[in-house]
């Protein structure tokens, strides 16, 4: 699913260039469930915005689903997140004039889904996700642990090859986080590819696949025998 | 039917921006008033100006005697030429290109009395072509001088309605008797009201004008035979025509035909369309001044884009993430600019409409400010309109929302 080689990214502030990642090689096949740990700093961020097409490799090669995404056009770009990727962030990003039903629609809308369509699949994943019943709620009406499983029922949208998951219970109380996790590993276990980035080791542990970081390089990569 | 969604999300997200979205669109809507208002008072003001130029006549040129500035056939320069009476039938069977010519006798200051009012007046002596051309039009009623009166030299009056009101006010005047410098004289008629913008000897309105054979046979001791008055058949050739006027009388009256200060010439064609240039002139200055306005206002458009695009980066970012296009991130920020210039422009366009009725409603008694005439918005000023506020539109928008387009998702997702 993804095969990174000698991907690098390189920051230019002011007149100092920062190496925010060095060359790193990776592979995650599909159906994988990995966690992207390190410190503050030690490129987990910067892999995760790169792996998610948000952000482009200064050098090196990033193979997505078969397809080479290094060197793409913006717009293309923008498909790609569309139709690839599902991402969860720490604060939920959901948009705030819409209700949830709506938020969960919208990337089926830029893919061009009639809208008969797209009510079915959004009723089904809000269902999935256990909020059948606040589906016409706005994000300000809804507490932060269903938010952020809207934003997952939203990620699943447009069956992305690959979740991408950043610090998704960043903003959670211990019981919502708790619930958030047992969320993905059903996700995972229905075959989907999950990748969570986290610092908290806690989180780490539930998934099946370690990757440590540091210094904008990759330092370990073991599978959890937890 | 992707629009149709996105637009009513755009829609929402427009209305929570109500507030700093309406001052906006009002400063449109004043920045388009002014320049309708500026417009329209500028189209007024030239068809006024245009009736009160033809108010002196149409196509016109008026000859004055002159005076020599060169030796001719052993006759000294500084010579005075006087033109008489018989000129005008002389000139019009010589000359062709003549349509229409009249000789024009002065007599200022003539006593004219009806029952216990006397006033006085500038009196003409003139031939019935004189009417057309001059725009001396008979009000209903009445008439104006014809060949018959000057055949017979009746002792018939034309008025102006100023000196109509100033000797009979309200009363009936046609049919009437006056006397006219010690003669008893039938008004024959009045002149219609106009406005006149240029003038030789004093406004029309004002005088009174009698055949010039009447005026020949009773007063040739008191008049003076001032002036021609003709229209050339063809206007563009009319430097031609005036080239065998100073032919034809430099034969009778003895001076060089390239002598030009022989004769005195105001060829109005000439100055009426100096004044419809200088016109042009005003109306684009109006205009520009009412562009600047509207200008200001679209500065203020572009402010409140960047406004908003930095306030909302995050959701930017987010749609972005989610498979938004920086192109339709672009698109969307340079619709809502247009449609703010457009709903603005709309307001101050029907604001405009709505004032130019109520302006034009009000009666003018200044006669310097009639030249000013009713403000009138032309589908013209329409069209430039709505150019001029796509442009702005356009122009506030497209970089905002470049810059929107620019965004980094990454960068405006982690961040609060």
């Amino acid at each position: 699913m993804i095969s990174m080689r000698e991907v690098t990214k390189v920051y230019r502030t002011g007149r100092v260039d920062v190496e925010a990642l060095r060359g790193v090689d990776i592979d995650i096949d599909g159906g994988d469930f990995v966690s992207i740990m390190g410190p503050s700093g030690s490129g987990k961020s910067t892999l995760m915005n790169i792996m998610g097409c948000l952000d482009v490799p200064s050098h090196g090669t990033y193979l997505l689903d078969g397809e080479e995404v290094q060197g793409l056009h913006h717009n293309r770009l923008a498909e790609i997140r569309n139709e690839k990727i599902g991402f969860v962030f720490q604060n939920f990003n959901l948009l705030p004039y819409a209700t949830a039903r709506e938020n969960v629609e919208m990337p089926m809308v830029f893919l061009g889904m009639p809208a008969a369509e797209r009510r079915r699949r959004s009723h089904e994943l809000l269902n999935l996700v256990m909020l059948g019943d606040r589906m016409d709620h706005r994000p300000s009406e809804l507490s932060g642990g269903e938010m952020q499983r809207v934003a997952i029922a939203r990620s699943m949208a447009n069956r992305p090859a690959i979740i991408l998951a950043d610090e998704p219970t960043g903003n959670l109380d211990s019981a919502s986080g708790l619930e958030i996790l047992n969320l993905f590993e059903r996700l995972w276990k229905d075959g989907h590819t999950i990748i969570i980035i986290t610092h908290d080791a806690s989180i780490a542990d539930r998934s099946r696949r370690i990757v440590h970081m540091k210094d904008g390089l990759i330092s370990e990569d073991a599978p959890n025998h937890a | 039917m992707k629009s149709a969604t996105l637009f009513r999300y755009y829609w929402r997200e427009l209305r929570v921006q109500r507030k700093k979205i309406a001052l906006t669109v009002a400063a449109i809507a004043w920045g388009t008033l002014s320049i309708v208002l500026l417009l329209a008072f500028g189209e007024g003001m030239k068809d006024q100006i245009d009736r009160a130029r033809r108010g002196l006549g149409e196509d016109l040129i008026i000859v004055w005697g002159g005076q020599t500035s060169i030796p001719y056939k052993g006759l000294p320069r500084g010579r005075p030429v006087r033109l008489h009476p018989e000129d005008v039938d002389l000139l019009r069977e010589r000359i062709p290109g003549i349509r229409r010519i009249s000789g024009e006798y002065s007599r200022w200051g003539t006593p004219i009395t009806y029952g216990t009012e006397t006033v006085t007046r500038h009196m003409i002596g003139i031939n019935p072509e004189y009417g057309e051309m001059r725009n001396w039009i008979a009000e209903r009623g009445g008439r104006f001088i014809d060949l018959e009166d000057m055949r017979t030299k009746r002792r018939v009056v034309f008025l102006g309605p100023n000196l109509k009101q100033d000797l009979f006010g309200d009363r009936e005047a046609v049919g009437e008797q006056i006397i006219v410098d010690g003669v008893p004289f039938t008004v024959i008629g009045i002149m219609k009201e106009k406005l006149q913008m240029g003038m030789y000897s004093g406004p029309d309105v004002d005088k009174a004008a009698i055949p010039a054979s009447t005026m020949e046979t009773l007063f040739a001791q008191r008049a003076w035979f001032g002036n021609l008055v003709y229209q050339p058949g063809e206007p563009e050739r009319r430097k031609a025509v005036e080239r065998e006027l100073y032919r034809v009388l430099s034969g009778k009256y003895q001076f060089d035909p390239d002598d030009e200060s022989a004769l005195s010439i105001w060829d109005v064609i000439d100055s009426q369309k100096t004044m419809r240039t200088m016109m042009t002139g005003i109306q684009v200055f109006l205009g520009v001044v009412g562009g600047l306005t509207l200008l200001v206002a679209g500065v203020g458009v572009a402010n409140i884009m960047y406004v908003t695009i930095k306030e909302r980066t995050r959701e930017i970012g987010i749609k972005m993430a989610i498979g938004a296009k920086p192109d339709n991130v672009m698109y969307q920020f340079l619709t809502e600019a247009l449609i703010i210039a457009f709903v603005g422009g709309g307001i101050g366009l029907a604001a405009s409409g709505v004032l130019v009725r109520i302006l034009g409603g009000i009666e003018i008694e200044n006669e310097g400010l009639q030249f000013l005439g009713k403000p009138t918005i032309s589908w013209e000023i329409g069209v430039i309109t709505v150019a001029i506020l796509g442009a702005i539109g356009i122009l506030a928008g497209i970089f905002p929302s470049r810059r929107a387009a620019r965004i980094n998702p990454a960068e405006s997702l982690r961040y609060e």
